[in-house]
């Protein structure tokens, strides 16, 4: 049994140590919020946030977590600056298909814990999630209305 | 995918895999019980929706007229509304919303829009049901007006009938009915039972245009909340009580089969395993968790069928996409004529000059961030649940029916959102997952969910056919071309999985965008050779427009060097009988600030250069500029301007986002993607050896609309076609090479 702190809650979760977190995260837990695009750290549609950063859950083994605190999509607009998010991607009418929003709510609300007025240069750097439905644009606008 | 006129000619006739939609609107147009049409709000509307009975007795609504079977009046005057078409970021959901809310005289806020289940009613698209070609507004757009517009009728009626009035003393107002001369009002939901018994009438007026209040406007998403907090249900998120996950190892090989298994006994036991299958084509893991599922599955040591040692009639094990590309190319024998125009030959004798090229694009995949998955469940009255993506829920219920052994009533239907399509989700044989699912639950007794790793999905999905063509131009003494001959080879989606209900020779999906084009080329010739993939080939968001239009567009610049002439000014000149893409041409030059090709210096001290095109996709029109620089021998894309027509439009915001994300994709296309075989084999697995356009490769795009008033035409795809040959033009323009062969990342680009 791996022991975590997801969303301020304990949890007991029967699984082998190696198990990413992502798939904890969906099919232990039933947080199926946070999504599963490519499994090798590449397309961001899995972030959550350990401690407040944005990490990608795939390539989290959940013995790796300890006393972390996880913090999936599901419990975003708890935190002031991730209701800012949302609010902004809502307002800008961000998500197209919206599979990888998600992540990149939870990337963009890393970055602005992190970095509450980040430059383009910062943007850039932690907004780097894939979205096939090419909202890039709409994304940048909407992080930029969140830091403002 | 333009004309599917042939669509209402559908026969009745065995069904042969290939080809799967022989044998369905039969059941389309028959299947539906005459008590049904007198439902009422009272009982749930999938049941009303999935009772079928054929017979003599079997009578067919024309679809898109029943109410009760797309409307749910809640008490608090919202409306559930079950929806012809799946959404999956195009926005259909909320233009439906719009479109049938404001005929209904309701805020579409107040819509909650589902997928409806299988059902004759949602036949909307030219007697069938499917959500592609960019035909779900414009196919539907009259019907669904009239849907509301009824509604509102029957709801005035029933409220005449309660209050004691006359009808005509009352009017609407956002989901009230309202008596002025009294002040009573009562609300949609009060009334929706009376109403919702009625008769239909047929013969209800539609607003006025310039009375709309909802139609036109950029009325907000109705899922932008939901999908910013993650709370969006995709297939991928079905849980079911019960339920076992399975992961599977596909062969190597398309079409090979397992054989035996070396390691069974060890899999068998462990952590959390459940038990070992064996499918068509492929193993399974069924565990009590995916990833306990996925080890399983790629722990498995499986020994398969050997496929033939070469040649491209199957996937044989020296199968390669540059040797499908040869084949194409050595493809010299005569064509079919699918354009004829003029006298070729005359005009090639008497020419000036002629100029030769020879195009091609290569397989590409979807590559929706949502692995496909499929849950099945069996009921212990022997039916079938089953969840699944799809873009065809009549069409998955017939082959899941006969999958499982059971009538197509027997299999209901669930249709969650789409974590991207492109084109993903239509029925391609062994690409689709749902199968699996069902042979699996079957097997175990349980409900199983089949996921795909993002590995097997780069393996198995349905790629965008590898496509050629060929062009030769006569030019007269002014440089103006006076014939044009294209041949283009090759096999489309439409003769694969359609044929059977496209009967023409000529593949419509191969040659579309090398058709029907309108510039003034007075002899024209297009023929069609046919040569079949030994691959899973599908629909691709914009389908054959996605490389013909950067073929020809391309070979129309290589005219207009040859000539003498600036490429826009060609195209003006060539479209001297068209006042629309005149028109259209003039407003991407306007939105772009005034056409100059370059190459110029911006004011960042980059060289740059533009590149132009135009395309007639979906019942459309675009003209596209790219603003391009070279960086590291790669292309820059800093800004796509790109004027659509597509008649008129129900939400310029979705459409300006819709052409957005399709020029996103079709940029994505010319810049980076290729799925390439080596030995048999696709040789990307993941996106890291299959790149796809990324945030910083994004451009700035400006999108105008001109609303023409011609017949509506398609949204979701039409912005892609431009934005491959505008690219490839500027980077001809700034570097003076010409590329011919995408994607632009095998060519190392040098300025001049």
């Amino acid at each position: 049994m791996v022991s975590l702190t997801i969303n301020g809650h304990q949890h007991q979760v029967d699984a082998e140590p190696d198990t990413p977190l992502l798939f904890v995260l969906r099919d232990a837990l039933g947080l199926t919020g946070t999504k599963y695009g490519c499994g090798i750290g590449q397309c961001g549609a899995c972030t959550v946030l350990l401690d407040g950063q944005a990490t990608r859950s795939c390539q989290v083994p959940v013995e790796s977590i300890g006393a972390q605190g996880v913090t999936t999509i599901e419990a975003i607009e708890a935190d002031p600056v991730g209701a800012r998010v949302v609010a902004a991607w809502v307002g800008i009418e961000v998500p197209q298909c919206g599979y990888c929003q998600s992540g990149q709510v939870m990337a963009a609300t890393g970055l602005l814990k992190e970095t509450p007025k980040p430059s383009e240069d910062e943007i850039a750097a932690a907004m780097t999630n894939l979205c096939r439905c090419g909202t890039y644009n709409a994304i940048a606008v909407a992080v930029r209305q969140a830091a403002a | 995918m333009n004309d599917l006129t042939p669509l209402r000619r559908v026969g009745i006739g065995a069904r042969h895999d290939p080809e799967p939609v022989q044998n369905l609107s039969r059941r389309g147009f028959l299947g539906v019980a005459t008590g049904a049409l007198l439902l009422g709000v009272g009982l749930p509307i999938e049941a009303a929706a999935q009772t079928r009975a054929e017979g003599p007795a079997a009578v067919a609504p024309k679809p898109g007229t029943r109410v009760a079977a797309f409307l749910e009046i809640r008490p608090d005057s919202s409306v559930r509304l079950l929806s012809p078409f799946v959404e999956g970021g195009q926005g259909i959901n909320t233009g439906l919303a719009q479109t049938i809310g404001e005929e209904l005289d309701l805020d579409p806020a107040r819509f909650a829009v589902e997928c409806a289940p299988p059902g004759p009613d949602y036949a909307v698209v030219n007697g069938l049901r499917m959500t592609g070609g960019s035909f779900s507004t414009r196919s539907s757009f009259e019907a669904m007006r009239r849907l509301g517009a009824t509604a509102r009728e029957m709801l005035l009626r029933a409220a005449a009938a309660r209050l004691a009035v006359k009808q005509d003393s009352l009017t609407t107002e956002d989901g009230r009915v309202i008596h002025a001369a009294s002040g009573r009002t009562l609300g949609y939901g009060e009334l929706a039972e009376a109403a919702l018994a009625l008769q239909p009438r047929d013969d209800v007026s539609l607003k006025d245009p310039k009375d709309f209040r909802w139609i036109g406007r950029p009325v907000a998403r109705l899922d932008r909340r939901d999908k910013a907090t993650g709370r969006t249900t995709y297939t991928i998120d079905i849980r079911l009580e019960d339920m076992l996950h399975a992961a599977v190892q596909h062969a190597p090989h398309l079409g090979a089969e397992p054989q035996a298994i070396a390691n069974e006994a060890e899999v068998r036991v462990m952590a959390g395993v459940h038990s070992v299958h064996r499918l068509p084509g492929a193993v399974a893991v069924v565990a009590d968790s995916w990833w306990r599922a996925r080890k399983g599955a790629e722990a498995l040591q499986v020994a398969w069928t050997e496929p033939v040692p070469d040649g491209i009639a199957t996937v044989s094990k020296t199968f390669s996409s540059s040797a499908m590309l040869a084949a194409l190319k050595g493809a010299n024998e005569p064509g079919i004529p699918a354009e004829r125009e003029g006298d070729p030959a005359a005009a090639f004798a008497g020419a000036a000059r002629v100029i030769e090229a020879e195009y091609d694009a290569p397989y590409l995949a979807h590559a929706q961030l949502e692995p496909p998955s499929a849950v099945a469940r069996f009921t212990p009255d022997g039916s079938l649940d089953l969840w699944l993506p799809n873009q065809m829920p009549e069409l998955f219920q017939d082959i899941a029916a006969k999958t499982a052994g059971l009538a197509p009533e027997q299999v209901r239907i669930h249709s969650p959102m789409l974590g991207g399509f492109f084109g993903r989700h239509f029925y391609y044989g062994p690409a689709n997952p749902f199968p699996q699912a069902i042979l699996l639950a079957r097997a175990t007794g349980r409900p199983v969910r089949v996921l795909w790793s993002r590995e097997e999905e780069f393996g198995m999905d349905a790629v965008r056919p590898l496509s050629f063509a060929r062009f030769k131009a006569a030019l007269g003494a002014d440089g103006m071309p006076v014939a044009l001959q294209t041949t283009a080879v090759g096999e489309g989606p439409i003769g694969r999985w359609f044929g059977a209900l496209f009967k023409s020779p000529v593949d419509s999906s191969v040659v579309e965008g090398l058709d029907k084009k309108p510039y003034a080329i007075p002899n024209r010739r297009l023929d069609y050779v046919k040569v079949a993939h030994p691959v899973t080939i599908a629909f691709w968001r914009s389908v054959g427009h996605s490389m013909n239009d950067y073929f020809y567009e391309s070979f129309l610049d290589e005219i207009a060097a040859a000539g003498g002439h600036d490429p826009f000014d060609l195209r003006v000149a060539l479209l001297k009988d068209s006042p629309r893409h005149r028109t259209l041409l003039r407003a991407v030059a306007d939105l772009a600030g005034g056409w100059r090709r370059g190459p110029f210096a911006a004011e960042d001290g980059t060289r740059r250069a533009c590149g132009v095109s135009m395309a007639s996709p979906f019942g459309s029109e675009t003209a596209t500029i790219a603003e391009v620089s070279l960086k590291d021998g790669e292309a820059r894309v800093h800004d796509l301007w790109i004027a659509i027509d597509p008649g008129s439009v129900v939400n310029p915001a979705i459409v300006k986002r819709q052409v957005e994300s399709a020029a996103a994709l079709g940029l994505s296309s010319t810049l980076l993607e290729q799925v390439v075989y080596e030995n048999g084999q696709r040789q990307a697995k993941n996106f890291d050896t299959y790149p796809i356009l990324d945030r910083e490769r994004m451009p700035r795009v400006h999108v105008t609309i001109v609303e023409s008033g011609a017949p509506m035409g398609g949204i979701g795809e039409p912005g892609l076609p431009g934005v491959p040959p505008a690219v490839v033009n500027a980077v001809a323009a700034l570097t003076g090479q010409r590329v011919r062969s995408l994607p632009l990342a095998k060519t190392h680009l040098s300025g001049v």
